[in-house]
């Protein structure tokens, strides 16, 4: 990949990770609280469902996920394993799509 | 007479550690100990120097696992009882012995553009840079490197990906993109970017710990990470 490629990439993951300090802290604030209130998951589904800027968190956070885990896994192949050809870049273009959409079915499913 | 048990590297890729006994002096350096080898044990044994005051960078060398400049480290700063192991620089194929081959080490210095590339001409008058300019002052943070290789010995990311520039060239490039006489801004910062450049870097901090100039080559490589993603950003890469 080319040196603005790279830069582009570095700079999506950059700020991709700032996104995911916010994201992160709020769905573990979350976390505790369902848990410290000794929330059930039917009590869990009722606060989710039908909750538009729940899912539009979610999908944020989703999306933050997906453009920075894979770039980070892709310079991990690149150090530990010597992977460096295009090929990873496929791969990790699918590892993208797959965190994406998985994320997103998740974040979906608690919404209807 | 208290005798120094020194450990040194002989051979080139494959070789193995030979002991060699030499009577500890005051204030004696590591160079000191590979001189006395060299001169009253073992004539065959190859290693690197020339200022022996810490000024033209050649004697590096690793010193009980640590990369160090040796004509400045003191034998009572690092000997472990009486014993000490000197091996050649890390990261660079051996020639012979405590030789390495620093071609790469200076090549990647060009690869990362580390040339002044003058905006003036002889004609023109002197540049005047305020000594107290941020350019100025991020430069002067740069500019005493002695090119002796320990940063690049010391590196992590220059042992997992071999194309990486490394700290000491990524500094130079550093000084230059602050340097105001310079018009290649623009190139070098297109040279310095991508997987064998700054972006590389894992700021795991090994090249400012070890720099025995007390550079930090990381707030460089942190300075053109900024530089270059302002310059990707403004279409200029």
């Amino acid at each position: 990949m080319g040196a603005k490629s790279e830069t582009w990439l570095w700079i999506a993951q950059r700020a991709s990770a700032a996104l995911l300090a916010l994201c992160v802290l709020v769905h573990l604030l979350t976390i505790i609280y369902a848990v410290r209130h000794g929330l059930s998951g039917a009590a869990i589904l009722e606060r989710t469902r039908g909750n538009a800027a729940g899912l539009a968190f979610y999908s944020l956070y989703v999306l933050a996920i997906a453009v920075h885990a894979p770039i980070g896994l892709r310079t991990l192949c690149q150090e530990w394993l010597g992977w460096r050809n295009a090929s990873l870049n496929w791969f990790m273009a699918a590892v993208a799509v797959a965190l994406f959409a998985f994320g997103l079915r998740a974040a979906w499913a608690v919404f209807v | 007479m208290n005798l120094l048990q020194v450990s040194v590297w002989r051979g080139a890729a494959s070789g193995g550690y030979r002991t060699y006994e030499v009577p500890r002096q005051e204030s004696q350096s590591v160079l000191d100990v590979v001189t006395y080898i060299q001169r009253s044990i073992d004539p065959t044994l190859a290693y690197r120097f020339a200022c022996r005051v810490g000024m033209c960078g050649a004697c590096a060398m690793t010193v009980n696992g640590v990369a160090r400049w040796t004509c400045r480290t003191h034998v009572t700063k690092v000997a472990k009882g009486n014993a000490i192991q000197i091996a050649p620089l890390a990261n660079l194929p051996v020639v012979k012995d405590l030789v390495t081959d620093m071609r790469e080490f200076f090549d990647k210095w060009a690869r990362a553009r580390g040339q002044f590339v003058p905006s003036a001409t002889r004609k023109d008058d002197f540049a005047r840079v305020a000594s107290d300019s941020p350019g100025r002052v991020a430069a002067n943070a740069g500019i005493e490197c002695i090119g002796c290789g320990v940063c690049y010995a010391s590196c992590d990311v220059v042992s997992w990906n071999p194309d990486y520039l490394g700290p000491a060239a990524l500094n130079r490039a550093w000084t230059l993109v602050n340097d105001v006489r310079d018009r290649a801004r623009r190139e070098r910062l297109a040279a310095v970017a991508g997987d064998a450049g700054c972006h590389a870097c894992h700021t795991h901090l090994d090249c400012s710990e070890r720099c025995p100039k007390s550079i930090a080559p990381t707030a460089a490589i942190a300075g053109l990470k900024r530089a270059v993603a302002l310059a990707a950003w403004k279409g200029e890469l």
